[in-house]
């Protein structure tokens, strides 16, 4: 029995082996002196920047005000593109209405309106919330409505010899059906939000981790521009995971969700 | 017979004239029936004969090109079995039986499960069930609207043989039961002989043969008298030259186009 437990804890520990395997070799060149720290400061170092940083209180304040902007960004794009979808999805004349208009503008990549987003906002937080809420309409938009549109016209056939039209009909078919596509859109455009961030942050602000790693350059803090760039994975990281859980607790019918 | 049998609640049918085009296809001729309430009708014949085309019409699924059918029920008192059980994915079983019901459902979707002997998986989701428990909760999602006129097109096609005789048996009872009007389309002549009070064969779009079946209930399977109907109604079917098949639209699909893009 502790035979099958240290099985089990193994197989948890086993993705960890290999960046932790990283993170010893890593440590080791920079001691060794095979790194020079201006180029690429040791993990001891990058750890050391974080307890500073965090004692300091710095951290925390730019890692609120980036998740605070990407939170918003995506909840008003991620809500447009869902209301966008599902109108494109139920009905024919809205998407002959709004449909080619919307896959005109996802051909523009968000990062080529920077120039035009600045002369709009200046580099206030309206400029990075336009610029995530404006990349997470479209994958958003897509799924849902290509969900909408996949689910079985027989379930739907069923249904509507069932009495249900309207509302009920959106309520227990069409909503239900197009969810699983709807989500894995918010999980692509929770990864978008980061990126259009990040880029976002470097370029233009005074506070944000972005902003953080920017300023850290021009004093040669190559230690907190790492510690920056890590905060990013950590973060993209845990809103991914969020995500999984939220379609974790709402498909628990699809089998791929369900215990063998 | 000195059981009590209660009084028919099925509905009664009068179809006149009934046919129905696809393009320069007909599918159904000007087609006349009489259906009077609680019988079980088995409606035979090959693929594409239109058997399938006439349950669509009686659903009121599609509409008829000409004619029209009279049914003595309401609409919503007609209920129809698929051969996919159709159940949705995201519903537990009981939330299944209880679509389209409103106030307190629970009760009678319940009550309806245990008549299929499906009493115990009220909770579990549809993907968990075999293919049989699959149609039989589909019959009790229909069975809890006290249907007048149950429609059940080829609802047995997709399962084993076994599964098939248990179903075939539960449906009997249920309809003794219940004593609604069914209509059955199969293309297995041992069932429609095996269930029905009167078989039907389309062919050409009418009406080719109708035969009563007077045999006792329950029907053995060995009986003589069963197996020399079964003989004669497959001859007559296998008479018949296999008709062209009907051209349905596929499903459609999102374009591949719409599909690549991912981030």
């Amino acid at each position: 029995m502790s035979n099958s437990r240290l099985v089990h804890s193994g197989r948890h520990l086993l993705p960890w082996l290999v960046p932790l395997a990283l993170l010893l070799a890593w440590q080791a060149a920079a001691q060794a002196g095979l790194i020079s720290h201006r180029v690429l400061p040791s993990p001891l170092q990058v750890l050391q920047a974080g307890v500073a940083l965090t004692e300091s209180g710095d951290i925390w304040a730019n890692l609120k005000i980036s998740f605070w902007r990407a939170a918003v960004g995506f909840v008003i794009g991620g809500s447009i593109g869902l209301a966008l979808g599902l109108a494109t999805g139920v009905s024919r004349l809205a998407e002959g209405a709004l449909d080619t208009t919307v896959q005109m503008l996802r051909n523009i990549p968000p990062l080529a309106l920077i120039p035009l987003v600045i002369l709009w906002f200046g580099i206030d937080e309206g400029a990075k919330v336009f610029l995530v809420a404006f990349g997470t309409v479209f994958p958003v938009y897509l799924n849902t409505y290509l969900g909408i549109r996949s689910i079985d016209p027989a379930l739907i056939e069923m249904a509507r010899s069932y009495g249900l039209s309207g509302f009920g009909l959106f309520r227990h078919v069409l909503l239900p059906g197009a969810l699983p596509s709807i989500l894995m859109g918010a999980r692509f455009a929770l990864g978008i939000a980061w990126i259009i961030l990040i880029v976002a942050e470097t370029i233009s602000s005074t506070s944000g981790i972005g902003y953080m790693a920017m300023n850290a350059r021009e004093f040669l803090q190559t230690d907190v521009v790492v510690l920056s760039i890590l905060l990013y994975a950590l973060l993209g990281k845990a809103t991914d995971m969020a995500a999984r859980a939220l379609e974790r607790a709402s498909l628990r019918w699809h089998p791929s969700y369900q215990a063998a | 017979m000195d059981r009590f049998t209660p009084p028919s609640t099925g509905s009664a049918l009068q179809l006149t004239g009934l046919s129905q085009r696809f393009g320069q296809r007909r599918v159904l001729d000007t087609l006349d029936l009489t259906i009077p309430a609680g019988q079980f009708v088995a409606v035979v014949g090959r693929s594409g004969c239109g058997k399938s085309t006439l349950l669509r019409l009686l659903a009121g699924l599609d509409q008829p090109s000409d004619g029209h059918i009279d049914n003595d029920a309401p609409a919503g008192d007609t209920r129809v079995m698929f051969q996919d059980a159709r159940l949705l994915p995201w519903k537990t079983v009981l939330d299944n039986v209880g679509l389209g019901l409103s106030g307190n459902w629970r009760d009678a979707a319940r009550a309806a499960l245990a008549e299929v002997g499906l009493a115990d998986r009220a909770g579990e989701w549809p993907a968990r069930l075999s293919g049989g428990q699959r149609q039989r909760v589909a019959l009790a999602r229909a069975l809890v609207h006290r249907p007048r006129l149950l429609l059940l097109d080829e609802p047995l096609g997709a399962l084993d043989a076994l599964t098939r005789i248990d179903m075939q048996q539960l449906l009997e009872r249920l309809w003794q039961h219940h004593r609604f009007t069914t209509l059955l389309v199969t293309h297995d002549v041992g069932e429609a002989i095996a269930l029905a009070d009167r078989v039907l064969l389309i062919e050409d779009g009418r009406i080719g043969l109708d035969l009563a079946i007077d045999l006792p209930r329950p029907r053995d399977a060995a009986d003589p008298a069963r197996l020399a109907l079964e003989a004669e109604v497959l001859a007559r079917v296998l008479q018949q030259p296999q008709p062209e098949p009907v051209v349905t639209a596929p499903r459609p699909t999102p374009l591949p186009s719409q599909l690549r893009w991912a981030l």
